[in-house]
């Protein structure tokens, strides 16, 4: 703490803090309005970062299908997104007529809500957390996974056939893609000897858990970033999407804002497994270190340390995009056959090589 | 006796209707499925959801309006459906269209063909998720789609060949601009081969799926790419040529695996064959004139015609009963497409509905001409 950078955001929050402090004499008013200050700063947050992911991820698409993407509305099509967020909110929403009218309209809710609360202890920027709390990554995958009821409710509810299967499906396959992606969380769990985030970031000061833990730690890697993005429902596993076998899926009944709500939810859930991905396996916010070169770790560290965060953050997130424009889409029980017969048995044996490499200190 | 008819489903049981409005069914097919879970139990084609009744309105129009109606059918394939048109009636009275009218034919089936496996390929794509091979089909579609509209005008349902030649000359660029889009297609294969047929998924999602026995593609009366990845030997360019197919040289790809990733494969063949067919007519197009000279009111003598044809999906034919007047006494057509469906249902018995998706696809249905 004693040279901390002018740009940090730690600085600006401590003074922020102390400001309400003297201002509210109560401690419980304080928390709480803190609180809120919080989460309408988080929502503002997220509902940028949902604009400019789905700006990016057309441009994304148009850059990789030779095509233009939106360049109409503002500058390169930057406004695009907004107009289609005024459009879907005037669109009608529509319940269908046999709907579970109450579970129907709470499914997207809960999806943004579950979204929205495993976003908490994810570290943006040194010493800038909503919530460090001691078992942070166990809190967001317990908390991401609550989704699936989300998906299980809209797909249930909406009385429709194509939408039960597409629930039916995602069951399956979020609860068993689960399991992968929490092994490989466990793998760095053994590593950096805690669930902490910042204890997680603070253990990759002398170089990145993907270059410090050779090979295993890069197999943990490829199976988060493969199970992640059938957990979130990305192509090649949109499987309860699926447009082309379920015209939609479990949203196949879902219009307007509610559609939105499902569409707001899959960009958080993005982020959020690109943030867990770059903070556990690529250092978080911390700067590209190697350990011993003290002068080119200084160097590293005028780079503003949400700078870094964002950088690999984004950098996963168009690995991710990257396969929904150029592999076909999978079979359920092939869906189901990769992860029990090949991700399971490999992270398994990889979490016991990685077991091993810490109690022998085989990693750097 | 009704009772048991109104009885559809088993308990457990789960029938969804696929269509008519449905992504992948490519128009308004509608398939009924009965489930069990994701395996499909049963599945019941519905068809007349498009029904136009081509064949009663033919029988009001004269055998120069009649072609008009078939490139509207199997509209991948119309360049194809009006020369089996024109050839059947040549054959009633008994002309022969001139060598510059036929090289252009087959030249113009071929782009037609290429340009109808162009879209296959995209929408097979489409159908399992991956988005892209669909633009990047479509770029050389282009090519092909402004080349046939500078030559007779339309871009999707042509109307060129008629009786005795073709409508018209072709565009003094037609022979250029068709050996600059033939460069670039054939410089485009590797790239598709790269996208989709090595991708491990795609492949997974292809083999062994939907296996349609030769026995059955026989007896289904499946034609076409369909029944020539099941090891039948149907091309009707080889077996019945016409227009002067024998003079060329080309392979008639047959495969025997049966299954999706056989079809893909036979398609993906085939698109190389049309090109090299049209390398070798664009250079020798006879001169002459285009048209042989025919009345102004075609009058067929009294009997029955038949001419087949292979489009890009199939066997079609064109039957004429004529009574001796100027329109068709009674029309009936052959349509590829109503045969390959009829194998669906055995077919995809046992599959997921994944699989269906890519059953539909590699049995490249175009709805029209289904129910005509």
């Amino acid at each position: 703490m004693q040279n901390e950078p002018s740009y940090s955001f730690s600085a600006l929050a401590a003074r922020f803090h102390n400001w309400l402090d003297a201002a509210i004499e109560s401690d419980f008013i304080l928390q709480v309005t803190e609180l809120i200050i919080t989460g309408v700063l988080l929502l503002v947050f997220l509902v940028l970062l949902c604009f400019f992911l789905g700006y990016m991820e057309r441009k994304v698409a148009a850059f990789m299908e030779i095509r233009l993407g939106p360049n109409r509305v503002g500058p390169k099509g930057s406004l695009q997104i907004i107009a289609d967020t005024i459009k879907l909110l005037f669109k009608e929403g529509l319940t269908p007529n046999q709907a579970d009218k109450f579970l129907f309209n709470l499914a997207p809710a809960i999806m943004v809500i579950t979204a929205l609360l495993a976003i908490a202890p994810l570290a943006f920027a040194k010493n800038f957390q909503i919530w460090d709390l001691n078992i942070g990554l166990l809190y967001v995958s317990s908390i991401s996974s609550m989704a699936v009821i989300g998906v299980l409710m809209a797909g249930w509810s909406s009385s429709n056939k194509y939408s039960l299967i597409g629930a039916m499906r995602c069951g399956a396959q979020i609860v068993s893609y689960e399991l992968s992606v929490g092994l490989s969380l466990i793998s760095i769990v053994v590593l950096a000897g805690s669930m902490q985030i910042s204890e997680i970031v603070e253990s990759q000061a002398n170089g990145w858990w993907i270059f410090k833990g050779h090979i295993p730690v890069l197999i943990a890697f490829v199976i988060f970033i493969i199970a992640s993005t059938a957990e979130i429902n990305r192509a090649p596993f949109d499987l309860t999407e699926a447009e082309q076998e379920l015209t939609g899926g479990f949203h196949t009944e879902y219009s307007g804002m509610k559609f939105a709500m499902f569409l707001l939810s899959e960009y958080i859930n993005l982020f959020i497994v690109s943030a867990i991905a770059a903070t556990i396996f690529l250092g978080g916010w911390m700067p590209f270190h190697i350990g011993g070169l003290d002068g080119f770790n200084h160097a590293m560290d005028y780079i503003p340390s949400s700078i870094w965060f964002f950088g690999k953050t984004f950098l996963i997130i168009f690995i991710i995009m990257w396969f929904r424009w150029t592999f076909p889409r999978l079979r359920i029980d092939q869906l189901l056959n990769l992860e029990w017969k090949y991700l399971l048995p490999i992270s398994m044996i990889n979490i016991l090589l990685i077991t091993a490499m810490t109690i022998f200190g085989w990693h750097f | 006796m009704l009772i048991e008819e109104n009885h559809i489903a088993e308990s457990g049981e789960f029938i969804i209707n696929m269509g008519p409005q449905h992504p992948s069914t490519h128009g308004v097919l509608h398939l009924k499925i009965w489930l069990d879970g994701e395996t499909i139990l049963k599945i019941e084609p519905n068809l007349g959801y498009i029904h136009r009744s081509v064949e009663k309105i033919c029988e009001n129009l004269s055998y120069r309006q009649f072609s008009f109606l078939t490139s509207r059918m199997d509209y991948l394939s119309s360049h194809i459906n009006n020369e089996a048109c024109a050839l059947a009636v040549e054959k009633a009275i008994q002309i022969e269209a001139t060598p510059r009218a036929k090289a252009v034919r087959i030249l113009l089936a071929e782009l037609t063909r290429l340009a109808s496996h162009q879209l296959w390929w995209a929408a097979i794509g489409l159908d399992l998720g991956a988005v892209t091979p669909f633009f990047y089909a479509f770029r050389e579609r282009e090519l092909l789609n402004d080349i046939i509209e500078q030559t007779c005008g339309a871009r999707l349902t042509q109307n060129f060949i008629i009786p005795g030649g073709i409508m018209q000359d072709i565009h003094p660029d037609f022979q250029k601009r068709v050996k600059e889009a033939m460069q670039q297609i054939k410089s485009k294969f590797d790239e598709y081969d790269q996208l989709l047929t090595g991708n491990v998924i795609f492949q997974q999602r292809l083999k062994g799926v939907g296996y349609l026995s030769p026995e059955n593609a026989i007896s289904y009366g499946c034609s076409g790419p369909t029944a020539r990845a099941s090891g039948i030997s149907c091309d009707v360019r080889k077996k019945v040529p016409y227009e002067g197919y024998d003079q060329l040289q080309f392979n008639e790809i047959v495969r025997h695996e049966g299954d999706c990733w056989g079809r893909y494969l036979v398609r993906i063949a085939e698109m190389r064959e049309s090109v090299s067919i049209i390398e070798q007519l664009i250079d020798n197009i006879p001169d002459g004139d285009f048209q042989a000279k025919t009345k102004a009111v075609i009058k067929l003598p009294k009997g029955e015609f038949y001419q087949r044809v292979e489009t890009a999906r199939g066997d079609f034919g064109v039957y004429l009963v004529s009574d001796g007047g100027n329109t068709p006494y009674r029309c009936k057509f052959r349509s590829p497409n109503l045969s390959n469906l009829s194998a669906i249902p055995e077919i995809a018995q046992g599959s997921k509905i994944g699989d269906l998706v890519a059953i539909m696809a590699t049995v490249d249905l175009v709805i029209p001409d289904i129910d005509r």
